[in-house]
């Protein structure tokens, strides 16, 4: 190994090339966000907490202003658009009250707007692992592009 | 970004004051129920960026449980405990005198959690009412065990209106060993901070 790991905390990104693992602890309705150009390999990952930034400035941690944020960022350090694919993980709910239409689900749109975003961009998404009620760390290996997701209620996953 | 709300220092004193009635009957009832003393921190009135949740109980990986409660009513918003894992194992043992890793907690163990949540934030909430004469009703328990910065993280988001802050009125819960440690976080909704200062003869203009 000997590769070092890069933590990226919530409303954080980071763009970097291998050998450097990209990490986040514990998402929640957050998602982590990876985009993967195999070719040059320059790698990004976005912790973003919310979908809309509705005209605030914090530009990592809304979706909308975030993932074009963080593909310019790439595109700078060497990778190229049309070779970009992206893995998306989190967006859970991690609370329940058995009436299903609360505040809670932020999760949810956080995913969806992921999704919005990259077919806007033109950006295909290779995996992902979001939803259900459960917390996830995810290790972003950026020598393969494979992400690694460790959560406590299930086995480990590498997509 | 900032909030069109600020706290001076009187109404932040008030505030804590709130917490403190609150707590310190929760800490009787939690008292109560383990039938050993449990005592409470001066509470800490905090209003932080979302972006600092994640880890203002320890690590974001950490094991814990969360209780959450939905507080509707006059003065809406969230009350979550957080039990840290060698609580949790404390906390069975001395009610159930059961040994138990949290990891592989069993139903039982879970209500237990949330029964806990029940009764300290009832009491928290009805010390509060008393003295404010606001009526807040709190929801059935929402239970997780999981990692701290999922579970905190998750919760502040969906408790900020605003998306930038969260209003925090934060306990510290121990035993006189530190064996039994818990974290109680009372999140009002901005308007709620506001209907709540009203009530103590603070008036604010926002």
């Amino acid at each position: 190994m000997g590769s070092e790991e890069i933590r990226i905390k919530m409303a954080e990104y980071h763009v970097t090339k291998p050998p450097h693992v990209l990490v986040t602890l514990g998402l929640g309705s957050c998602i982590g966000l990876a985009l993967y150009d195999k070719y040059s390999k320059v790698s990004g990952l976005i912790h973003y907490m919310l979908p809309e930034s509705n005209g605030k400035e914090n530009t990592a941690k809304y979706a909308d202003t975030g993932i074009p944020f963080l593909i310019e960022e790439m595109i700078k350090l060497g990778a190229k658009k049309r070779n970009l694919v992206a893995k998306i993980v989190g967006g859970a709910k991690m609370f329940s009250f058995g009436d299903e239409n609360s505040v809670m689900n932020i999760g949810q749109r956080n995913a969806k707007a992921a999704k919005k975003i990259l077919k806007e961009e033109g950006i295909r998404i290779l995996a992902e692992d979001t939803g259900a009620d459960f917390g996830r760390t995810m290790r972003f290996y950026t020598d393969t592009g494979e992400i690694k997701v460790t959560s406590y209620k299930r086995d480990e996953l590498i997509i | 970004m900032t909030d069109d709300f600020r706290l001076d220092t009187i109404q932040e004193d008030a505030l804590k004051e709130v917490g403190n009635i609150g707590a310190g009957n929760a800490a009787t009832a939690f008292s109560e129920v383990l039938d050993r003393k449990i005592e409470i921190d001066v509470p800490s009135v905090q209003i932080i960026p979302l972006e600092d949740v994640s880890t203002i109980t320890g690590s974001e990986e950490d094991h814990v449980a969360g209780v959450l409660f939905n507080v509707t009513g006059q003065a809406p918003g969230n009350i979550l405990f957080i039990f840290p894992s060698e609580s949790i194992k404390y906390l069975v043992k001395v009610v159930m005198d059961k040994d138990i890793e949290p990891d592989n907690m069993g139903e039982i163990e879970v209500s237990l959690l949330k029964e806990l949540g029940n009764i300290l934030s009832g009491s928290y909430l009805k010390s509060i009412g008393d003295m404010t004469q606001i009526n807040m009703i709190q929801s059935i328990p929402g239970f997780s065990y999981d990692m701290a910065g999922a579970i905190l993280s998750s919760t502040m988001i969906s408790a900020s209106k605003t998306g930038d802050n969260v209003l925090l009125i934060e306990t510290e819960f121990m035993d006189g060993e530190r064996k039994i440690e818990g974290y109680f976080f009372f999140i009002p909704q901005l308007e709620s901070l506001k209907t709540i200062l009203n009530s103590l003869g603070f008036d604010n203009n926002g």
